[in-house]
């Protein structure tokens, strides 16, 4: 009798590299966020409702906005990444791509990094873009609005790196969306303050080299450590369920 | 060295150990405590600057102290939970938060009432008083962590990895609104130099601050045992010492 053998199909091969899984991670979530657009918009729209909520509810005087602005745009930019977060691995978690991602062979915090860039580009980035305009709006001045769109855009990455952290370990959870801000929003503030800061030094006219170097080392820490952290938190929210 | 490694985690022999020397702490916490206070408020001189005001210090500087070890300790149990997986080690960590909570709080509200005579204000933004706030937040945040989570083994973990970030970010955090804004007066006690202060009144203070970190130490270990008996309610030793009354 002739027993057919056949090779042991491996669910995930080791033989893809661990920046070739990164890509895929990345163009996938890029794909998948693509096709639920206004799932895009919404943190948009709400960036832009929070700046115009300040004017309304504090003063319209182009004196207040012009010294407020920058603190403004920074508050209503973490709110709406806070906001955002939700939505990093909710989705996959739902329908079992988390678990399979967990499951393969390629280091997980990796993956992870690879997950949150590209959460990145989807809300921190087109925040940034967004920035000059509502910036223009607030009656910040050329140089400020520059100044402000670099420090976001150092920024924001730090605020999704760390976010992803929170994501993790609230993953499954009821009410996770509060419990998530309670646990992230501490760990915001250093680089609320510094984003601010480096928009008000800017505006009296002082050097900003040594704030952005700063923020940058706050972008390098948050880029080595939160990946780690979050795979653990990840491995832990899903053993739990 | 490691037997006493392996007993460490047992929370049958942490149990009864405890029992032991748990009188000991809370007598003589008691007493540094009331010597310190009493000294304080009534015996020691007064502030040439200040006047009697200053005196609130003796139960300030303590529960300030005490709130930033205790997340301290808190980090150091949480790294042993995720590395070790020693079960005392996130019994603690579950036991002494909401401490660390009441006493951070306490710390607030007693520095609002010295800010008011000294400052004339009950609150500003300045940097101590902005990270103990945010000291705050942290433990309020580890506490309800811990609450969302149904399952125990789960709860301890995800607290220690967020515990962990927490203290990565502890420096960090004061670093950068003591850049952003100071006003507070510096640390009263520093490890490389002596007090600024004559001996009537850090002698006290130091006091106080033992005495305290005695007391902490007393409520930690009747937390611990308090949860040690639920969580490991269904153990014969447990049966045994309800019936019995002793490990």
């Amino acid at each position: 009798m002739n027993v057919e053998v056949r090779p042991v199909v491996p669910l995930a091969s080791s033989s893809v590299g661990a920046l070739a899984a990164m890509k895929g991670v990345f163009s996938r979530d890029m794909k998948v966020a693509f096709r639920q657009r206004q799932d895009l918009l919404n943190p948009l729209l709400f960036f832009i409702m929070v700046v115009t909520l300040f004017p309304l509810g504090v003063s319209p005087e182009a004196s207040f906005l012009r010294e407020a602005g920058a603190g403004i745009l920074w508050v209503a930019a973490l709110l709406s990444v806070l906001l955002s977060l939700d939505h990093l691995f909710r989705h996959d978690f739902d329908d079992g791509t988390l678990e399979q991602l967990v499951l393969q062979p390629q280091p997980l915090f990796l993956l992870i990094l690879a997950k949150t860039m590209a959460h990145w580009m989807l809300t921190g980035l087109p925040l940034v873009i967004l920035t000059p305009v509502l910036g223009v709006m607030v009656h910040l001045d050329g140089n400020s609005i520059a100044v402000l769109c670099l420090t976001l855009l150092i920024g924001t990455p730090v605020l999704s790196l760390i976010g992803a952290i929170g994501a993790a370990l609230t993953l499954g959870l009821r009410s996770a969306g509060v419990l998530l801000s309670l646990l992230i929003i501490p760990l915001y503030i250093p680089v609320l303050i510094f984003g601010t800061g480096t928009v008000a030094a800017a505006a009296e006219g002082a050097s900003v080299g040594a704030y952005l170097a700063l923020m940058g080392a706050f972008l390098m820490l948050a880029l080595t450590l939160a990946p780690f952290a979050a795979a653990a938190a990840l491995r832990i929210s899903l053993s739990n369920g | 060295m490691w037997q006493f490694f392996h007993k460490l985690g047992s929370p049958k022999w942490f149990f009864g150990i405890s029992t032991r020397f748990m009188p000991w702490l809370l007598m003589s916490g008691i007493v540094l405590l009331m010597a310190g206070v009493v000294w304080g408020l009534a015996f020691a001189p007064k502030d040439y600057l200040q006047g009697n005001s200053y005196r609130i210090i003796f139960i300030h500087v303590p529960t300030a102290f005490m709130a930033q070890s205790i997340y301290i300790m808190m980090a150091s149990a949480a790294l042993v939970t995720l590395v070790w997986r020693m079960k005392l080690a996130d019994v603690f960590v579950k036991a002494v938060t909401p401490v660390g909570l009441v006493l951070t709080f306490l710390a607030l509200f007693t520095g609002a009432v010295w800010g008011k005579p000294t400052w004339g204000t009950w609150w500003i933004w300045d940097a101590r008083l902005t990270s103990m706030l945010i000291l705050l937040f942290l433990y309020g945040g580890v506490i309800a962590l811990d609450r969302a989570i149904n399952d125990e083994k789960s709860a301890a973990r995800a607290v220690a990895v967020l515990v962990l970030v927490g203290v990565v970010n502890i420096p960090i955090i004061k670093y950068s609104v003591e850049w952003w804004n100071t006003l507070h007066q510096p640390a009263t006690f520093k490890l490389t130099e002596k007090p600024s202060m004559p001996a009537e009144m850090w002698v006290p203070l130091l006091l106080s601050v033992l005495g305290l970190y005695l007391i902490f130490g007393w409520l930690a270990c009747v937390r611990m045992q308090t949860e040690i008996l639920s969580r490991e309610q269904r153990t014969r030793w447990v049966k045994e010492f309800v019936l019995k009354g002793k490990v």
